[in-house]
This record gives C-alpha cells, structure tokens and sequence, in this order.
C-alpha cells in the first residue's frame, strides 16, 4: 500500500492538484513514527512511511495546514475520517483545501506491548499470517499478531471512511465494536471503587499535555489550561485534585465531539486509559439523546448543542448518578 | 480600589427574626473592599433608599450589596436609587437572604451563618462587577392571542380597541371554545351563545382582529417585543376567501355516520361540516378520516354542489410567518377523561354523562333540539342523579390534586333548571363540600336548595351499576345522616375535573414559559403579576392559568390585554444590558453558541487579526447581536474555549460567587 500511496501522491504533486502531502515518517527507530508533511517526489521517495505503526491520527495537523496558502493531501484511515468531518464541521478544517485519499486501517500495533514481552533492540518488523516476526538486533523474535495490537484498534468502531474524495484499496463497514465493555464495568462499580481506580489512574498524570496536544477536539486558539483569564490555567497539577480536574475539564470540553479516536490514550507515557472517560460520555449521550457518532457527518446537530421536545428531563441524567 | 457598601435589610420581622442582621452587617464590614456596613428596617422605603443614596455620594462608593428580598423584587428599586445617586445601576448586587435564607430557616444561628455567605458572595461578585448602559429595542405593533375561546376572544377585543392589530390562531375550525358548547350560564341563567355569539361576530367583524382558525401555532423565535411565531394553517380542503358558508354540501354530503364533537359525540354529523350555525368564520371543513373522495377518490359530491367552487381536495397545509410584540395564551381547558372511572360506570352506560354531555343534551342545539332526554332509550329521566369532584381533589393518580372550582356552580345550575323545566324530576347531588364564593354564588345555590328543592347529600358516591331495566342503581353514602343509600336513578351526572387544554405543554416550551405540575401555565407571581408569565412579552389569559368561571376568564382576559396594550404602546423597550459577546482572539468559530442560542443572536464574521510575528491571519470568529441577546448564558457554557462571556454575569464573577461559598 505504501507504494501505491507514494506513486499517487507523486502524481498529484506533479500535476499541481496539491501543493503538499501530509502522511509518516519514520524517526530513529521503526516504531517511532510521526506525522509529517512532504512537499516533493524525493522528500516522499526518501522519508514516507505507511506501515503497521503508522497509528498517529493526522486529521488535527489539517487545522494548521489549510490555514497556509494550497492544497493539501491527506491519507486518512478510516478512524481519521471521524474527526476530519468533525473539524470540517466545527470550521477548523478548509474542506476545499483538502484533497482526501481514504486508506486502509489498522489493526496498528504498540511497541509497549510488544517490549512488554522482553523484547527490544527492535529492528522491524512483520505480520506472517498473525504471529509478529520481530527483528531485533538479538535475531529473530515472535509473538501473536493480536497480542500486540493497540488498544484503540482493538475496540476499532469502524473499518468506512466517513469522507473521501478517492480510495486506495476497499472501503469497510462500520463495526459491531466491543468499545463500552470496560465502561459497563466501571459503571457497576460502587461509587468508592471507581474513585479509587481513577484516583489509581490519574494519579500517574505528568500533565505532560500529550493527550491535549494529539487531540483532535482540542484545536483551541487559546486552551483554557493555557489561560490565564480562565482561572484553571496550569502548567503542572499541584495536587491529586487537579490531577483530576484536568482530564475531568478536558472530557467535559470534548463530551459530545470526541469521535473515539482513542489518541489520547495512545500517546500517554503513563498508560493512563484516558479514552475511557470520553467513553462513558459517548455512551451516556447514545443512551441519553439516541445514538450519535461525532464526525460521522458534518451537518448532523450534535445532542449536547441541540435541543428537541423529546430530549430526556434533566432530573433523569440526575438519578442516573445517583447509588 | 474599590469602595463597596453593604446594606442588611431586616424586612421587619420577614429577615430580622431569624438572621442576626446586626451580626450579618457587622460580619460583612470586614469583608475585603466593603467601606461601610449598615442595617436598616425596611431598606426598601424611601428613608432605607435614602441611606443606600447618602452612602454612595459621601462614601464615594464604587459598587453597593443589599441583603434583602429575593432580586425579583427590589432589584429595580435599588438599581433605581443607585443611578439616581451618580453610580452606574449594575454596580449593584443584591443578596437573597429572605426566600433563600430567612424564610426558609428556623435556626437563627445557621440562617445568620447562611445570611453572612450570601452578603460575602455577592461581596465577592460586585468587586467584578463592570459598568453596563442598557439598549433600546424597537415594539412590533401587533399581538398574537393563541386560542379562541371567550378568553382569546376578549383579550383580542380589547387589544384592537386599543387601536392594535391582533390574530387570533384557533386550532379548531370555529372560534368559541367551550363556552359555544355551554347551554346556559351560571349564575344568571342567561343563554351562553346569546352572550358569546355577539362577541364572536365583532371579532371577525373587527379590521384590526385577523382570525386563523384550524390553524396551529408551529414555532416561535425571539423575545419580548419582536417575536417570530410560526403559524400552521392546516388544510380544510376548502378555499375560507371562497366558502360562503351556506352549508348545502353539510347537507348533502353522503358521509353522515361522523361523531359530532361538538355534541361531545352524542350524534353525527357530515364528513364535510360547519361546526355549529353561528360558527366564525362560517366555512365549511373536510375531516379526510371520513370523507369518501378523500379516503377512495369516490364521491365528490360536495365538489359538484358548490356553487363558490370552494372545494379543493388538493389543498395542502400551509405556514405563515408573523412578527408580533406580545403573546397572549389562552389555550383553555378540557374535562378530563374519566375511562378509569369504571366505579361510575361512565363506559359502560351512555345515561352516565359528564357535566358538559349534559350542556349539549339539554341545548336547543344539542341532540334532543333541547328537550332532555335519555341518550340510551330517548325517555324522560325522573330521577337525577349528580356526582361532584369527580377526578377533582383527588389524591391519587387517575384525577386531579385541584379543586377544578366551576363544577358546584354549574352542578347548582343544572338541578335549577332541571327542577324548573321538568318538575317531575327528582334531583340529587352528593357533594364533598359545596363551594360557592363569589358575586351572588351562595343565593344562587341556595336558591336550588330552597326553592327548587334539589336534595343536596353531603356524601361521595361509591359505586354506580347499570341495571337490566335499564335504571342505575347509584350506591352512595349520606355522611350526615349516617347510612348508606340506594337510588334507583335514570340518568347519572358526573362533573369531571378540568384540565388544561393537550396543546399547552409543547407550546409552553415553544415559548419558554413555565408550568406548573399540573400543565396549567405560571403566573410571574400568584398576587402581584397574575396576568403575566415569567417570560417577558408572554400574558396569560382564562383557564391556561387556573380552573376559572366565565366572569373570572373574562376579567383576566381584559386585564391580560391591558399588559398587552401597555407593551405595544411603547415605542421601544430597554433591553437588559447583561448580553453574551465573544473574545475574538479566544473564539474557534466552531458555531457550537450559534446551534444552542434560542434567539438567533449569533452570527460569524472573518475578522483579520494581528498575529505576534507581525503577519496577518483571516479568522471566522462569533458575533453577538446584542440587541437580540437575552443574556440567557446558554452560548457560555457551549462555548469550548471559554471566548464567550455574558456581561453582568461573567465567568470570573461566577466563580468568585462560588469562591466566596467555599472559602
């Protein structure tokens, strides 16, 4: 795929479609990838990568990019589609200076889980028929494909571009995903129990801001955390209340456009399962106002910004919360 | 440096008597900023406004607190004072501490601790507090009355008498109401229509009153002054400028099997009909349920006997769109169903009627052409008998926790005419209590008692059977005389609780006024504002209110009318100053305030802003219209990024306010 996503940027380049390309590049290592943008044949013949850990979401960096002068092109997977249309949706994203090559996504794997396993010095690696054939400088290493899947793949919501103006390879379905399972069981938790886990959780938060900045809901001009009239700006949580404040804040500011990307959760040095409070936002609207996938569409009115005369009773959503 | 004042009303003994206010003013005084701290009796007579006037020129005060009553009450007044003394009016905050502490406490110690967090809040708010001057906005001159019963009609009466003009939307295809439906009066005993009628023919006859019957209100936008409303006018299949009324195709129509509703059901009428001969405005209607060439394209027979050519089974629903200054409510009433009361065997035996089958039963326009007779066998009934408080004063779930008030009147009414026209007729009415206050009320019920000798039984009945002799059994008990009771009766008379009409609750959300648990609409308050909502520019008239008589509907029509008139006669209104704005170099221009403001006050605009390195960068940011703004704050809290903020209520100042509770 790689290849063919090369050969037609190459030619969208040359015929003056678009003026750049936004895709991968590979860092240091194989695993290190990192979104970036290609301005020529060489740059995309030397540096674009489209691989197994190519996971990063590249739909946020089109804020910035439609901004500048041209055009540009985007490969996006199927769950980057979500939130280029909600970006579209919220003016963030010039849709005219957007030519979109839907491409096929995951399972993408993590390199946690695959060094969870002993394994490092990795040198690449490769998928033969679901066992993971690591190489390391120390051989040949394997392992199960699945065991070394991200989670947010794990739990993928849908294999269909929401948007697209042409495809590489086949267009998928939105799936039946298992996403709410480990919500469901910290709903049946008692209140103190599931304190305690994000208290566990939370706890481990270097407010690195990591989570903030690969956000693709948080596209702010100014965030709140950076400012200083908003009065919960902070570089760095002074106490285990603001360890909590913050992703709180942050899920509450994204409740009702986090498509379920799962970056958040991706990117955290600290494996904070971050993605799980945006969950249990989604599943309380779906269950609260009827289904809703932020992104799936950009002209759809989102529940938590509409308003209609069947909409539940506040005092609902209040005794849900009551034990 | 601010230079805030704080003054501790006692209201009397409303505050004093549970808050230490001495404690309060002298706690308050060593709040950050506050220069003087006073108490005083009544902060809101003159000598009370006198002392907050003195304060401000001699103490150079920039912001002032009054711990008093509820802001609803004396926030104007204080504001009033404020600008009277050279300080801006919203440099001053008020802190509830009568209905949200005093009234409310028993303890002295808390509500005195309680009253001191309320003076600090609003301490901790008014240092935040900015200089606001209020706007001016343009009165469209033209009011809306929804519904056309004897409320809608009256109100609309006296607003084109003011000179304005008015619409009435009618969901029915008559103006009237229940008062069309009613055979006489209480406590006259004059004829409803003969009074009613005259009133409907000069509102259609009046140039200023526009009439939308079978027309339903679909959406409304706006405020106070400028309303956008919606208007659906549903199609009647048959062209009103063209429809003379003469009522040949209700005569021909071969469809004849329809209930009539306007004889609550008690016969039939056409599938094409006039509702009732003085109808307004006299056009005919096509119910599509029943008519033949509407349900199998066979028939058309009405189509062919017009000679107006006004049949047109084509005809579509229609919207018209209307700004208008003010909205009058006057949705009325209905009685309520009473299939769950299988204890009086309403379903099961048609001599079980309500009160208003009863109106129609014994109308000269009713089923019987007047003469009261038994629906089931079309015999003189003997023996009457009549239920009181059926599904009214009710604790449980089937009826209604109210009294519903007009069912003692007209209950009294009907014995006394019963007695009077059939004095063979035996009469009974078991009551709970029999509740006549008003103008002549009492005479007239004793009047029944009396002269007309109807046997008044203080009891409630228990069970009503229908017998195989086709008489009903009516089991009851007498509680003054202590023993059970059976009547062998020919007719039995149930006064059903009244309800407010279906159509009130979505239009209440419509036009975001409140409800209370019963769907009747909220007066601003229950003494004082009983005539308006809390809406602004929204009035209330008749039984969308409360259960009310004809005189008492009447009375509130008129007086709804004349706080319509008192808002169409100004030119302008002010417009509160607290209006949301957004900081443009915050704003995404995400549209998520624009999706959640209910006034259509926000628009964008691509702004071009400075960027650090000197380069310049087009932006599409939020604008406030702020003649449009209500300051209601939805567009606040959508707001992501926090760029929007209402003045007057500010983000800061909301979390100071909650800063100042937890410290």
């Amino acid at each position: 795929m790689q290849e063919a996503m090369i050969k037609r940027a190459k030619e969208l380049l040359a015929d003056g479609s678009v003026d750049r390309v936004i895709g991968w590049k590979r860092g240091e290592f194989a695993y290190d990838i990192t979104p970036a943008v290609f301005t020529s044949a060489e740059e995309l013949d030397r540096d674009f990568v489209c691989d197994d850990f190519t996971a990063a979401n590249v739909s946020k960096y089109l804020v910035k990019e439609t901004q500048k002068e041209g055009k540009v092109l985007a490969f996006l997977k199927p769950c980057d589609t979500y939130s280029f249309n909600q970006l579209v949706k919220e003016h963030r994203i010039d849709r005219e200076k957007v030519y979109v090559i839907g491409i096929e996504g995951g399972p993408k794997l993590d390199i946690e889980k695959i060094r969870a396993k002993g394994i490092t010095g990795i040198l690449g690696v490769r998928n033969e028929d679901y066992t993971l054939k690591i190489e390391t400088i120390y051989g040949t290493q394997t392992m199960p494909f699945y065991e070394a899947v991200l989670g947010k793949c794990a739990s993928c919501k849908s294999k269909k571009h929401v948007v697209f103006d042409e495809l590489i390879g086949e267009d998928g379905d939105v799936l039946d995903s298992n996403r709410f399972e480990m919500v469901e069981k910290l709903e049946n938790m008692t209140a103190q129990e599931r304190f305690d886990f994000w208290r566990d959780q939370l706890s481990k938060c270097i407010r690195c801001n990591a989570c903030r900045n690969v956000c693709p809901a948080c596209t702010c001009e100014n965030c709140v955390f950076d400012n200083p009239k908003s009065g919960i700006d902070n570089k760095a949580p002074a106490d285990s209340f603001e360890e909590n404040m913050f992703h709180i804040i942050r899920a509450f500011h994204v409740a009702g456009r986090c498509t379920d990307c799962g970056e958040c959760s991706r990117v955290c040095p600290q494996h904070i399962p971050l993605h799980l409070l945006n969950r249990k936002f989604i599943k309380d609207i779906n269950e609260l106002y009827g289904e809703y996938q932020a992104g799936a569409d950009t002209t759809s009115r989102a529940p938590l910004t509409d308003y209609n005369k069947d909409d539940c009773e506040p005092s609902i959503v209040h005794e849900r919360g009551v034990e | 440096m601010q230079r805030i004042g704080v003054f501790v009303c006692h209201c009397g003994t409303n505050i004093a008597a549970t808050v230490d206010v001495k404690a309060v003013a002298e706690a308050l005084g060593h709040e950050p900023g506050v220069v003087i701290s006073q108490e005083y009796q009544y902060m809101c007579s003159e000598s009370g406004q006198e002392l907050v006037k003195n304060a401000i020129k001699e103490q150079k005060l920039t912001g002032v607190v009054i711990c008093s009553c509820s802001p609803r009450m004396h926030e104007n007044t204080f504001r009033k004072a404020a600008a009277s003394a050279g300080l801006n009016p919203y440099l001053v905050e008020i802190a509830n501490i009568r209905e949200q502490c005093s009234w409310i406490h028993k303890d002295i110690a808390t509500a005195t601790e309680k009253a001191i967090i309320l003076g600090r809040t609003a301490v901790a708010k008014v240092h935040l507090n900015t200089p606001l001057t209020s706007m001016e906005s343009p009165v469209v001159k033209r009011a809306l009355v929804i519904g056309g019963g004897i409320a809608g009609i009256q109100t609309a009466l006296d607003i084109a008498e003011a000179g304005f003009d008015v619409d009435i939307v009618e969901k029915n295809p008559t103006i009237g109401g229940k008062m069309a439906q009613i055979d006489k009066t209480f406590p006259t005993l004059d004829c409803a229509a003969c009074i009613l009628t005259p009133k409907m023919v000069e509102a259609s006859q009046n140039e200023r009153i526009t009439i939308h019957s079978f027309s339903e209100v679909a959406d409304v936008k706006g405020f106070v002054g400028n309303f956008t409303v919606k208007i659906k006018k549903k199609a009647r299949f048959v062209d009103e400028t063209k429809c003379t009324g003469c009522g040949l195709c209700t005569e021909k129509c071969p469809m004849k099997k329809v209930p009539n509703e306007f004889n609550m059901g008690l016969d039939n009428r056409s599938a094409i009909y006039i509702p009732f001969a003085q109808a307004v405005p006299k056009v005919a209607t096509i119910d599509p349920n029943y008519c033949m060439m509407m349900k199998s394209g066979k028939c058309g027979v009405c189509s062919k006997v017009c000679s107006a050519g006004a049949i047109d089974y084509k005809q579509q629903d229609t919207f018209i769109e209307q700004q208008y200054g003010a909205i009058v409510v006057a949705t009325g009433f209905n009685p309520i169903k009473l299939d769950k009361y299988d204890e009086f065997a309403y379903n099961q035996c048609p001599d079980v009627v309500t009160s208003l089958e009863l109106e129609r039963l014994m109308n000269a326009a009713g089923p019987n052409g007047g003469t009261l007779l038994r629906p089931s066998d079309k015999s003189h009934p003997h023996t009457i008998v009549f239920v009181q408080c059926v599904g009214s004063r009710c604790d449980d779930e089937k009826g209604k926790p109210y009294c519903s008030k007009i069912c003692c009147m007209y209950t009294a009414k009907h014995a006394m005419l019963i007695r009077e026209k059939y004095p063979d007729t035996e009469v009974y009415v078991f009551y709970i209590d029999v509740r006549t206050p008003g103008k002549n009320f009492d005479e007239f019920y004793r009047r029944a008692v009396e002269q007309y000798n109807v046997h008044y039984i203080k009891g409630m009945v228990g069970k009503v059977t229908p017998k195989s002799d086709g008489k009903i059994d009516v089991q009851a008990s007498d509680l003054l005389a202590g023993e059970q009771l059976h009547i062998n009766a020919d007719m039995v008379v149930l006064a059903a609780a009244i309800e407010p009409d279906k159509t009130a609750r979505p239009l209440a959300t419509m036009l975001t006024t409140q409800m209370d648990t019963n769907d009747f609409f909220t007066e601003a308050h229950p003494k004082l504002r009983p005539v308006e909502s809390a809406t602004a520019g929204i009035f209330l008239s008749g039984a969308c209110q409360g259960p009310k008589d004809i005189p008492e509907t009447v009375a509130q029509a008129s007086a709804a009318a004349a706080k319509a008139i008192g808002l169409l006669c100004k030119n302008s209104i002010t417009c509160n100053p607290c209006v949301a704005h957004s900081d443009e170099l915050m704003c995404n221009g995400c549209s998520s305030c624009e999706k959640v403001c209910p006034y259509g006050a926000i628009t964008y605009v691509d702004k071009e802003f400075r960027m650090p390195d000197r380069s310049t960068k087009v932006r599409r940011v939020a604008s406030v219209n702020p003649a449009v703004c209500q300051g209601c704050g939805a567009c606040t809290v959508a707001c992501p990024s926090g760029a929007m903020d209402l003045s007057g209520f500010s983000n800061s100042q909301i979390m100071a306010e909650v800063d100042a509770i937890c410290k």
